[in-house]
């Protein structure tokens, strides 16, 4: 069976392998390497690990400043991902048919934040906001991360739209539905899966921005990864490493739920079938 | 009684993407209850008329009149047309009954009253019991007559389809043809059936619009399509047919003598438009020509026979005349005559076609 060899053979198959773990291991040794020292009994943030403990996350949870720091992200976070959602959902279903003129450079003005400096638009911004009062209030936060999110729900919705055959909706409007009809009924739901792809890397964006948030937000709204950055130079505590664990726990459940829904979805599916196949 | 009845009317329908023309101001009438066929290669207009029907293209020019009523300006959801697509178009979220469920839905049809009518239409298809699976769950035939009945439970004035059987296996596609046809004849719809199989057009439709760049090269029943073809385009697209060039050389009333170019003369009873002197191409379908030992035939015309092959059914037989290539059609009992021998083919005068070459 194995004899059903790709190009090259056995020899390739093994470089490509070893290619594969290497990369792997490239983008999993940072985590690894820090994660563990969330749980050592040490005051230190180094190896060997004396001995396993909760403290630090005590200490997280103890600090005013870890706690108001996690509440922050949370709250910037999501506003950040209802904004950067509604817009970026919007922006997609308006560039779809490329219908407007310049519908090419409009798309590449969404899609800005992901290339320019985070340092540029950080000073731009901390300018802008000062004149319009928006310095250091969590408004001007949440607009900020949305704007560097927006791009990341323009590009998945718009695939998600790319994906849907234009025969759908004109079988829906020929069965008479009306245009807010078809997009209720038809198209909404068909992107829904880009949408809530898009909603989680909004968030998972928001909760790991540091360079804008440097420059707009004020000490009331400073995030996670803002309080992570100041005590990496003040001092240099195992507390980074358990803040660190709980932004990726953050991340990861996000991801978890929406894989969830998903094979729950289909699992309900197959529930509903099975009968009729009797 | 036909004409009396205009119930779709398009009049000097036009359609111009830039600067092509791709429908160029039509003209045509379709009665009530009637199953027309649109018919012609890619790129004939034959879909760009449809999609001005359901509403998907707005014409350039011209006027589209359903049951009375000016419709060129109405969006899709407002004309009341059930439309058929090539590839399904099964809404994938949803299950079979809530997609043939949806058109009662968007007209607020209450629960029970849209629970019934989708058990009916499914009950027209023979596929009620796959009422609550998925569209991605169920076969292209399936699928299609899914398709089908979401476009009739509501009762629409008129079914359009376009291409609607393309994507199934021959006897699939056979078997679909048959069922359309069935429940055209039981509902008494109205239907405008897009296709580019001749095939398809003549034994479903009671009339075929032969379309070709944009224009109807003939408008008429499938018989009349294969008999009395009135262009070179449509005697060479329905089925196939022998042209042979020649010359008119005297009318007799309906009848004429045409001068060919490869020699001698025929008579074709059923001359058309065409004066004496005019330049026109004889055309006679393979089955009409006959293998005979003698020139006492009528329109005799001295061949050789420079194959034959066998069908099955039929044997085919390939036949040289002067300088031009003739199609006959044997029956399989008739002993096929020997490779090279020389014989007379032989129509009547009533089995062919004059059209301009």
């Amino acid at each position: 069976m194995s004899s059903v060899s790709r190009p090259g053979g056995a020899a390739f198959n093994a470089v490509r392998l070893a290619f594969a773990a290497l990369a792997v291991a490239f983008l999993l040794l940072p985590l690894v390497a820090i994660l563990p020292l969330a749980f050592t009994d040490s005051v230190f943030l180094v190896y060997p690990i004396s001995g396993p403990s909760l403290r630090w996350f005590g200490a997280l949870a103890e600090s005013q400043a870890w706690t108001r720091a996690i509440v922050n992200s949370l709250i910037i976070g999501s506003g950040a991902t209802v904004v950067a959602t509604v817009v970026g959902t919007l922006a997609a279903l308006g560039l779809r048919r490329e219908l407007l003129p310049f519908s090419g450079l409009l798309r590449s003005v969404f899609l800005l934040p992901m290339v320019v400096p985070a340092v540029v638009l950080g000073v731009g911004m901390q300018i802008l906001y000062a004149r319009m009062g928006l310095a250091s209030s969590y408004l001007g936060v949440i607009i900020a991360h949305a704007v560097l999110c927006v791009p990341f729900v323009l590009v998945n919705v718009a695939s998600a739209l790319a994906s849907i055959d234009p025969a759908l909706e004109r079988a829906a409007a020929s069965l008479g539905a009306s245009p807010v009809k078809v997009f209720r009924g038809v198209t909404l739901p068909l992107a829904m899966p880009g949408i809530l792809t898009g909603a989680v890397f909004a968030f998972a964006t928001s909760l790991d921005e540091v360079v804008i948030t440097l420059f707009v937000a004020g000490p009331n709204q400073t995030t996670l990864a803002r309080q992570m950055f100041s005590s990496l130079r003040e001092n240099i505590s195992p507390a980074i490493a358990a803040a660190a664990f709980i932004i990726m726990i953050l991340t990861f459940a996000l991801l978890l739920a929406v894989k969830g829904a998903s094979l729950l979805q289909g699992l309900r599916k197959k529930q509903r079938v099975q009968p009729s196949e009797a | 009684m036909r004409d009396l009845d205009p119930f779709i009317h398009f009049e000097a329908i036009s359609k111009v993407f830039g600067t092509v023309t791709v429908v160029d101001a039509l003209d045509f009438h379709v009665a009530r209850g009637e199953f027309v066929s649109l018919l012609g290669p890619s790129g004939s207009g034959k879909t760009t008329l449809l999609m001005m029907l359901a509403g998907f293209e707005a014409p350039s020019g011209g006027r589209i009149h359903v049951d009375g009523r000016r419709v060129e300006h109405l969006p899709p959801y407002k004309r009341e047309m059930g439309v058929v697509f090539q590839n399904y178009a099964l809404f994938p979220h949803m299950t079979i009954a809530e997609n043939v469920g949806f058109p009662l839905k968007m007209r607020g049809v209450a629960r029970a009253e849209r629970e019934a009518k989708v058990k009916r239409a499914l009950d027209l298809v023979r596929l009620r019991h796959l009422a609550d699976r998925r569209p991605s769950q169920l076969s292209g035939g399936q699928q299609q007559r899914i398709a089908l009945s979401r476009a009739l439970v509501y009762e629409p004035k008129v079914v359009l389809m376009d291409e609607p059987l393309s994507a199934l296996d021959k006897q699939l596609r056979e078997h679909m043809q048959l069922e359309i046809r069935a429940l055209h004849r039981e509902l008494g719809l109205t239907v405008i059936f897009v296709t580019h199989d001749q095939g398809e057009a003549l034994t479903m439709s009671d009339r075929v619009a032969v379309l070709n760049r944009g224009k109807i090269e003939q408008f008429d029943t499938p018989s009349g399509l294969y008999d009395r073809p009135r262009t070179r385009f449509v005697a060479e697209f329905i089925g196939e047919t022998n042209l042979l060039a020649g010359r008119v050389a005297q009318r007799q009333g309906e009848a004429a003598t045409v001068v060919l170019a490869s020699g001698g003369s025929v008579t074709c009873d059923r001359a058309g438009p065409f004066e004496t002197d005019s330049e026109v191409m004889v055309s006679v379908r393979p089955e009409m020509l006959h293998l005979v030992p003698d020139a006492a035939a009528p329109n005799a015309l001295p061949v050789t026979v420079e194959d034959h092959v066998y069908h099955g059914d039929h044997i085919r037989l390939h036949l040289a005349f002067g300088e031009s290539r003739l199609v006959a059609r044997a029956g399989r009992r008739d002993a096929a005559p020997p490779i090279g021998s020389t014989a007379f083919a032989s129509f009547a005068p009533g089995d062919c076609a004059l059209v301009a070459p």
